[in-house]
């Protein structure tokens, strides 16, 4: 299925997918990722933009053989869910085998490439994690 | 005052790949079972309620298309979707309605032709379930993707193995075989299921749910209309509902379905089934086996098992026939199929017909108690429906 990226949409969601930017609520400090303008549990609508650390924990994982048409070509996608502090996050895994993904490893934010509308339409960037980088000895 | 309800007909297509009719053809083989089983009058009914998903059908919003194939032109109706448990959504609705009075015969038709679309778009469009937008656009979650994630979650914690999954979709598989309305009426072996590809880590093809084609219907009636028209009406005895966050990221745990323990726990309350030890009180079960971890984890929400121990049942045998509690006697979504709209009424079909004692041989349960449980759940724990049907009028209405 083609995608259809919304200009409009993808300048909306630029700051958590650039930058994991979140929404602290400053009533009872719940963090919302994506970030929200009200808080949808205690209602409060006092709420600051944070920055979710960059550096989190693999909490689960999947290899994904079977990915949508138009993602045929990055088969199989790495998919993790990430525990970055108090929050989650669901995103792609990059520059990693599949045979190294373990609960409970240590993962990083890096910005990619993550949709491109066929030819003419616009290329989405946003957050993916990789396996932590040991010193910067990791190649590639 | 709240009344009664009962089902006093039902109706089952044959599921698989139905290229053979169209969607109004499709509907009209359960609609016409279900009303023959009752023993009404066409004209008698209220109201219709049609369950289906669509989208991917050449008739997305099929309800008076099949109405109208079936003669019931002019009866008030809609479509009532809430993912894969809008079967489920449907029977409520049409309870609702007749335990309130405003109507005293209904229809509950679900129906969906997923075969018209190709695989890709229909397990894109069922993904959707979630917050679409946000998880699958920009984080390329799929929908095995998503209780892939429950999956992996469940094994490293509790140290269940894909052999355990496995067995599940071999339990499923053996009943199918029993039952000829099921899309795969065929067995499997774990070696089959561990040696298919996978769609989705730790998940493979036989983890899997089909993309099916089917329809189911049930006639619901006050008490009174039932006590006219039957001599073995089958109640409802409670519903519990529940739903889940949007976005799977916001989940607190990924090794159950909280929506499907709060569901479940309003049905027991208002059934007076004790949650510490359920399976005392229920003969057979239909669950939500639309990958297998799903149903592991629903012997935990439901009861059946305690929290990380789900897959010891299945490892022991214990939800085939004969163990603790049989679950999924039809083959289940695994192996009858899931044909989104009519699974929740195909679940409610095949209890009704368990408790009376009318399934094929070697996959009726035991019926001691006379009552049954189903379990359906929407997305990925998004939607939850837990109903209670029972031999026995419940107490109050």
């Amino acid at each position: 299925m083609s995608m259809d990226l919304s200009v409009p949409e993808t300048w909306r969601v630029k700051g958590p997918l650039y930058r994991l930017e979140a929404a602290r609520c400053k009533t009872c400090g719940r963090i919302h990722y994506p970030p929200m303008p009200a808080c949808p549990y205690c209602g409060s609508r006092d709420l600051e933009r944070v920055t979710l650390p960059s550096e989190g924990v693999l909490e689960s994982y999947s290899v994904v053989y079977a990915v949508p048409e138009g993602s045929r070509h990055k088969a199989p996608v790495l998919l993790g869910l990430v525990r970055l502090g108090r929050v989650r996050v669901v995103a792609e895994i990059t520059d990693a085998d599949p045979s190294e993904l373990r609960t409970g490893m240590e993962v990083e934010a890096v910005l990619r490439r993550i949709r491109s509308d066929r030819e003419a339409g616009i290329i989405r960037y946003g957050v993916m994690f990789r396996p932590k980088l040991k010193g910067g000895s990791r190649g590639g | 005052m709240a009344r009664r309800v009962a089902i006093i007909g039902t109706g089952h297509s044959k599921f698989g790949v139905r290229n053979d009719v169209n969607i109004a053809e499709l509907a009209y083989e359960s609609i016409r079972q279900a009303i023959d089983e009752a023993g009404i009058e066409p004209g008698e009914i209220d109201f219709a309620f049609v369950s289906n998903v669509g989208g991917w059908s050449s008739e997305p919003l099929p309800a008076v298309v099949a109405l109208e194939y079936a003669g019931l032109t002019g009866v008030g109706t809609m479509r009532v979707e809430a993912a894969c448990s809008s079967g489920s959504a449907a029977i409520k609705a049409g309870y609702d309605a007749i335990k309130s009075g405003e109507a005293d015969i209904v229809l509950v038709l679900g129906v969906e032709k997923m075969n018209e679309s190709p695989t890709p778009t229909v397990v894109e469009f069922i993904g959707r379930a979630g917050n679409y937008f946000w998880e699958f656009q920009n984080f390329g979650l799929t929908f095995p993707g998503y209780y892939a994630l429950y999956a992996t979650a469940y094994m490293a914690k509790y140290g269940a193995t894909e052999e355990d999954l496995c067995k599940v979709a071999v339990k499923n598989h053996y009943y199918a075989s029993l039952n000829p309305k099921a899309q795969f009426p065929r067995k499997i072996t774990v070696e089959h299921c561990m040696q298919s590809r996978y769609i989705a880590w730790p998940l493979k093809l036989f983890d899997c749910s089909p993309i099916t084609d089917g329809s189911a219907a049930v006639i619901l009636a006050s008490e009174e209309v039932a006590k006219k028209v039957t001599d073995s009406p089958v109640w409802i005895k409670a519903i519990g509902t529940a739903s889940g966050t949007s976005n799977l990221s916001r989940r607190t745990d990924f090794t159950h379905l909280e929506a499907a323990r709060k569901a479940a726990a309003m049905a027991y309350k208002k059934a007076g089934i004790d949650p510490e030890n359920p399976v005392k009180y229920i003969d057979v079960a239909e669950v939500h086996d639309c990958f297998t971890i799903a149903e592991i984890m629903a012997y935990e929400d439901l009861g059946f098992a305690k929290p990380g121990e789900g897959y010891k049942l299945i490892r022991e045998e214990q939800t085939y026939i004969g163990g603790l509690i049989p679950v999924n006697l039809s083959g289940g979504l695994k192996a009858k199929g899931h044909p989104l709209g009519a699974t929740g009424i195909s679940m409610a079909v095949d209890l009704s017909r368990q408790l009376l004692g009318r399934v094929e041989k070697g996959r009726q349960a035991p019926i001691k108690n006379g009552v049954a449980l189903a379990h359906n759940i929407g997305g990925t724990g998004h939607y939850a429906y837990v109903t209670i049907y029972s031999l026995d009028k419940p107490r109050e209405a």
